[in-house]
């Protein structure tokens, strides 16, 4: 206790963190407005909408599973490189010479997985608590964005294992591009880098997997965490209320 | 407040920087539910929600962990584009598309419906109608159930000519669930259930159910030349 006291009320610790310790109101609600990250939230939430079945925290847990990816992601970038057909050899080592390099692999593939269900899952306890309702339907479209934001960042990354399974998969989907009227097949070109899938279609959806599409989606995380707070909190159930 | 501000009544604006913005509320008679004040009970961010999200978090880590000790990814031999599985599936998320492709062309199951989807999902909000808070069977209902019976059928015939019974079935079931409350023969209680649910409900309940099953067509039952087999039988050639 009297280290603790030490700690907290050195000149270091009040440098970081202004606000006093004791647990006060004022302090904690300090503790959320004077943190940068913490800030996203408001400082006061009704109770009501902490109880599990008004959000089933689905966003939470999408935020949490982008978070885990990106943390096992960076990772396996540094045993990754992206080219034919080195790719596929990474996998290879990340099994049976890097250590745990199996479960990194793993621990990426599943939450990847999960991510899609769950935002899915999120959208429709949107969808059925009414929470889309005035003020909030900007915010359903941000959140339709990240949606197919979460579906390209987890069909690029499907491709960089490089083998059939990843190759095959992408050239399935990436012929139905070619359906699209007029600018079909330039899209299908621009994405892959050519007109089949090959080594320069792996770099483009790297950098698509690894940069662009992730910093996309922070982005509008950000902006859609952002409305949230600006449209009055998580509407939790209450648009289904009747009246 | 419920006045519209008339001409002579109009606000008056003010670019000095220093004067104090009187507050006014005007609550229009259209205006959203969501204005009237919530008074529950407050209470502070830290620690009520972070606990919980710390223990979210917590979860999410441990359950994946155990899931990535259990299972392993799936890896198989090397792209290899001179050899061709049959099937060729696309991630199982987009299974469902690829299982419409089978039976429309692709300008159709590639482009139009999966975009159509798309924009009337994001578009939804902005429609008056998906706001009601009252039931299909709580207002005037016989011309809402006529053109969703029209829609129905012209939908059913599409459905026929291109054998699209995985989401035809669905489809009439659902139907018949929706008009039920409208039969003279419907038990009155069955009425209460299902006359309570939304229009918007019922066609994105319909959505669901369909997208769901089409998925698990495409995962589960398709093999070689995307013909039906049943899962055990295995699918790759």
């Amino acid at each position: 206790m009297k280290l603790e006291k030490m700690i907290t009320g050195s000149r270091v610790w009040r440098s970081i963190v202004r606000h006093g310790v004791e647990p006060t109101n004022r302090n904690r609600v300090l503790t959320v407005v004077q943190n940068v990250f913490l800030h996203l939230h408001s400082a006061k939430v009704r109770r009501r909408n902490l109880e599990f079945s008004s959000t089933y925290y689905l966003g939470a847990v999408s935020l949490i599973l982008f978070a885990i990816l990106v943390g096992t992601g960076i990772v396996l970038m540094i045993y990754y490189h992206p080219s034919v057909p080195q790719a596929y050899n990474d996998m290879k080592e990340l099994k049976f010479v890097v250590g745990s390099g199996m479960f990194l692999r793993n621990m990426h593939r599943w939450a990847a997985h999960g991510m899609v269900i769950v935002v899915f899952l999120h959208l429709l306890r949107v969808f059925y608590h009414r929470a889309y309702k005035p003020p909030r339907e900007f915010n359903w479209v941000v959140g339709i964005v990240l949606l197919l934001m979460t579906l390209l960042l987890s069909y690029t990354g499907y491709l960089l294992p490089w083998d059939q399974l990843a190759f095959w998969a992408v050239s399935v989907g990436t012929n139905m591009v070619k359906a699209v009227p007029v600018l079909g097949d330039r899209i299908r070109y621009l994405l892959l880098g050519g007109n089949v899938v090959g080594e320069s279609a792996l770099l483009r959806f790297y950098v698509l997997h690894c940069v662009i599409l992730p910093l996309a989606l922070t982005i509008g995380v950000g902006v859609h965490l952002w409305r949230v707070r600006k449209d009055g909190s998580v509407a939790g159930s209450s648009g289904r209320k009747r009246g | 407040m419920r006045k519209e501000p008339s001409s002579s009544q109009e606000l008056r604006k003010s670019d000095d920087a220093r004067g104090m913005p009187r507050r006014i509320a005007l609550v229009r008679r259209e205006a959203p539910a969501q204005l009237l004040e919530d008074r529950s009970e407050l209470v502070t961010t830290a620690p009520h929600l972070l606990l919980r999200e710390v223990i979210v978090f917590q979860i999410c880590v441990i359950v994946l962990a155990i899931v990535s000790i259990l299972f392993d990814a799936p890896l198989e031999g090397i792209a290899d584009p001179e050899h061709t599985p049959n099937p060729a599936k696309a991630p199982w998320y987009f299974l469902g598309l690829q299982e419409l492709l089978h039976y429309f062309p692709p300008i159709v199951a590639g482009v139009l419906i999966p975009g159509l989807v798309v924009l009337a999902i994001g578009v939804m909000p902005y429609f008056r109608v998906n706001w009601e808070s009252t039931g299909l069977y709580e207002q005037p209902w016989k011309k809402t159930i006529a053109l969703v019976s029209g829609i129905v059928a012209v939908s059913v015939v599409i459905f026929v000519i291109f054998h699209t019974w995985v989401v035809l079935v669905p489809t009439l079931v659902i139907y018949g669930l929706m008009i039920l409350p409208g039969l003279p023969f419907c038990p009155a209680r069955l009425r209460g259930v299902l006359g309570r649910v939304h229009l918007a409900d019922w066609i994105m309940t319909w959505f669901v159910i369909v997208a769901i099953l089409l998925t698990l067509t495409g995962v589960f039952f398709r093999g070689p030349g995307w013909s039906f087999v049943w899962p055990w039988q295995g699918g790759t050639q």
